[in-house]
């Protein structure tokens, strides 16, 4: 008993602590913010959930397209992926091999990136390391914006100017330059249709298509380069190229790699401005002058005139494998990008 | 002072060698600006001739008018800009809110395992081919419905969306300085107040734009709504909400007619139209594209402006 004139007095013996009310002390209100830690707990829950959906989308996809092409899978086992000599589609008959679909993509997608990948990397050399500063970021958003431009338009344009008045002369061109060549000829069998649909068409648009994705990944790739790289290869005296080819692109390798690797990966599943001008024509043909479907440019064309429900599971199996293929080189890409990133500190970035 | 026979041999060498590497030198350089320009016609190529053709083919009518039968001249694309109105919000509705928040997350906790396998996923799910989102929500949901409807297309832009909202939200978040966050925690904010009155409007401007950049990406995209919003050019909101207001329908039954229908959107009109042999519809799906083309450059350039701005301010 000290003092009792002061209430609340942390030390005062005589009070009692239950006779003190606080407002709301034990209401339903305090003690759920108390449990909560004042909502800490649910707002942890809630944002863990949605990290947990937008994670569940990614399996679900993978096990929705699995589960129903059960049939198809079923049915023809692997001799559906697995490259035939004749490959055969036929709704009429119920005999789905998709070889031929995967071939042209394939076919399509390399042929992209052979013309795409030494333009992007020239242009990525040229603004990370030569570009005056004042149009550097001008020349990065236009390069960009080719990537923004949506792929009908590219198909739409692709039809009525690029196939005419570009591909038509380039297609001769090879026909001419390469149609007699042995080993060759059967991969430049001509000559071009007239109006220019064909697989060398889709390949030509797609590598308008992806030399945005390259280039602003090896871009980002030769900037995240140390400095002193670029300053031991000078100091040696090499010139700005040798600097370039010998030092930054050996440094950089695996993180370019990755970029082409992204950009196949795009090239593969791009569908509306590939169907526009590819001819869709189901002829097992090997030839890049020839029209062809891709296996995006099939699900475009015939997913909804499916004739039964087993030509709907093997289109779905379709699905499934160009998701399990771009998966793989999504996987892949990703792993060699942050290895470079995790290989250069972040203090001795330019 | 004599040179020596070996002295001057070694000089010519390396003046020869030293010449061959200069011009090696300046041609491989002056390639990489080669490129650089040559990726930039086929920009310029398509961006002007989409304007000079769209151009002659818009009016007043393509914005107000249905589709007119073949053969009947005029009419617009108005369904299908309403389509594409429709579809935008209902991929809106369901991509911000979990791409927000999983962002808040991955922003808070970059390095549990939730975290990482967060940003590997959002990376593959950048990666997948948006016909095969088309699959997916046509097996998850067009096939119980047994219709195909615009809030399945919603839901298939909305899944191409998450990962550009989700990495974008959580760079812009990246950026709040640490200050602010530790301010208000340490004035006795719980972390979710802290997170959404504190950290959300500091990064708001930036998370805006990524909102748009998803959206000009989303708006542009046919191969999705191929087998979900399959099109439909009777579409009319004005048609549906007048009749619901004339009908004393209750709000909850409008919305249902408006997103349980087919719809169409610009994209898929124009990809319609141009395999059309008709000139009259060849010409439209020019001013659909020009359209289109001005929506999503305008949208990329402006994001890109505030984002650049956005970035300079926060870092100092």
């Amino acid at each position: 008993m000290t003092i009792n004139n002061e209430q609340n007095c942390w030390f005062d013996e005589n009070i009692d602590m239950k006779k003190i009310s606080v407002p709301h002390a034990n209401g339903w209100l305090a003690r759920f913010q108390r449990s909560t830690h004042h909502g800490d707990t649910l707002w942890s829950v809630l944002i863990i959930i949605a990290s947990l959906l937008v994670l569940a989308t990614v399996v679900a996809i993978g096990w929705m397209l699995w589960q129903q092409s059960t049939d198809a899978r079923i049915k023809f086992g692997w001799a559906f992926v697995l490259p035939t000599s004749n490959a055969t589609w036929d709704p009429l008959k119920g005999v789905y091999q998709s070889w031929a679909f995967i071939y042209t993509t394939l076919i399509t997608s390399l042929f992209a990136i052979i013309l795409a990948v030494p333009i992007s990397i020239g242009i990525a050399i040229f603004l990370a390391e030569l570009c005056p500063e004042s149009i550097r970021l001008p020349l990065n958003w236009m390069i960009e914006l080719l990537a923004a431009i949506p792929s009908v338009v590219y198909g739409l344009w692709g039809i009525f100017i690029f196939l005419p008045i570009v591909v038509v002369p380039v297609g001769q061109g090879l026909f001419v330059a390469f149609g007699q060549i042995p080993l060759l000829n059967s991969l430049f069998k001509g000559p071009i249709p007239l109006s220019g649909s064909s697989r060398l068409a889709a390949s030509m648009i797609l590598t308008i298509m992806i030399i945005p994705t390259i280039t602003a990944i090896s871009r980002d790739v030769l900037l995240a380069i140390p400095n002193t790289q670029r300053e031991a290869a000078m100091g040696m005296g090499s010139t700005r190229w040798e600097m370039i080819w010998q030092v930054l692109l050996p440094y950089g390798l695996s993180g370019i790699l990755g970029a082409v690797i992204l950009g196949l990966g795009r090239a593969l599943g791009e569908t509306m401005a590939v169907t526009m001008v590819i001819g869709n024509s189901l002829e097992a043909t090997n030839s890049l002058l020839t029209p062809g479907t891709t296996m995006a440019s099939l699900l475009a064309n015939q997913f909804k005139e499916s004739v039964s429900q087993l030509h709907t599971d093997a289109m779905l199996e379709i699905g499934l494998t160009l998701f399990v293929i771009t998966l793989i080189l999504n996987m892949i890409a990703r792993l060699l990008v942050w290895q470079v990133a995790r290989r250069t500190p972040q203090e001795a970035r330019a | 002072m004599t040179t020596t026979r070996f002295q001057e041999l070694i000089a010519k060498n390396e003046a020869l060698h030293s010449a061959r590497r200069r011009i090696t030198n300046s041609i491989m350089l002056a390639i990489t600006g080669l490129l650089t320009l040559l990726a930039l016609i086929p920009l310029f190529w398509i961006v002007g001739y989409v304007i000079y053709r769209g151009g002659s083919t818009i009016n007043l009518d393509f914005f107000t008018q249905l589709a007119r039968p073949l053969g009947v001249s005029g009419g617009g694309v108005l369904f299908s800009i309403e389509g594409t109105v429709v579809l935008t919000i209902i991929s809106c509705l369901c991509a911000i809110p979990p791409g927000v928040l999983a962002a808040f997350y991955v922003a808070s906790n970059p390095n549990t395992p939730l975290g990482v396998a967060l940003r590997f996923g959002t990376d593959v799910l950048a990666g997948v081919p948006s016909i095969v989102m088309g699959l997916f929500i046509y097996v998850l949901i067009v096939v119980p419905e047994k219709h195909y409807s615009a809030w399945a297309g919603g839901l298939a832009l909305a899944i191409l969306m998450l990962p550009t909202i989700v990495r974008t939200t959580e760079e812009m978040l990246k950026l709040v300085p640490h200050t602010l966050h530790e301010a208000s925690l340490g004035l006795g904010a719980p972390e979710w107040k802290t997170s959404l009155s504190v950290m959300f409007p500091a990064a708001l401007n930036g998370i805006i734009t990524g909102f748009l950049l998803a959206i000009s990406r989303a708006v542009g995209e046919t191969a999705p709504l191929l087998f979900t919003a399959l099109g439909n050019d009777q579409y009319d909101l004005g048609k549906i909400i007048g009749g619901g207001i004339q009908y004393h329908q209750s709000l909850s039954a409008i919305i249902g007619r408006i997103i349980n229908q087919p719809v169409d959107s610009l994209p898929l009109t124009l990809w319609k139209y141009a395999l059309q042999p008709y000139p009259e519809r060849i010409d439209q799906s020019w001013g659909v594209a020009l359209v289109l083309m001005i929506f999503t450059l305008s949208i990329e350039i402006i994001a890109r402006l505030w984002v650049e701005s956005r970035k300079r301010a926060l870092q100092g």
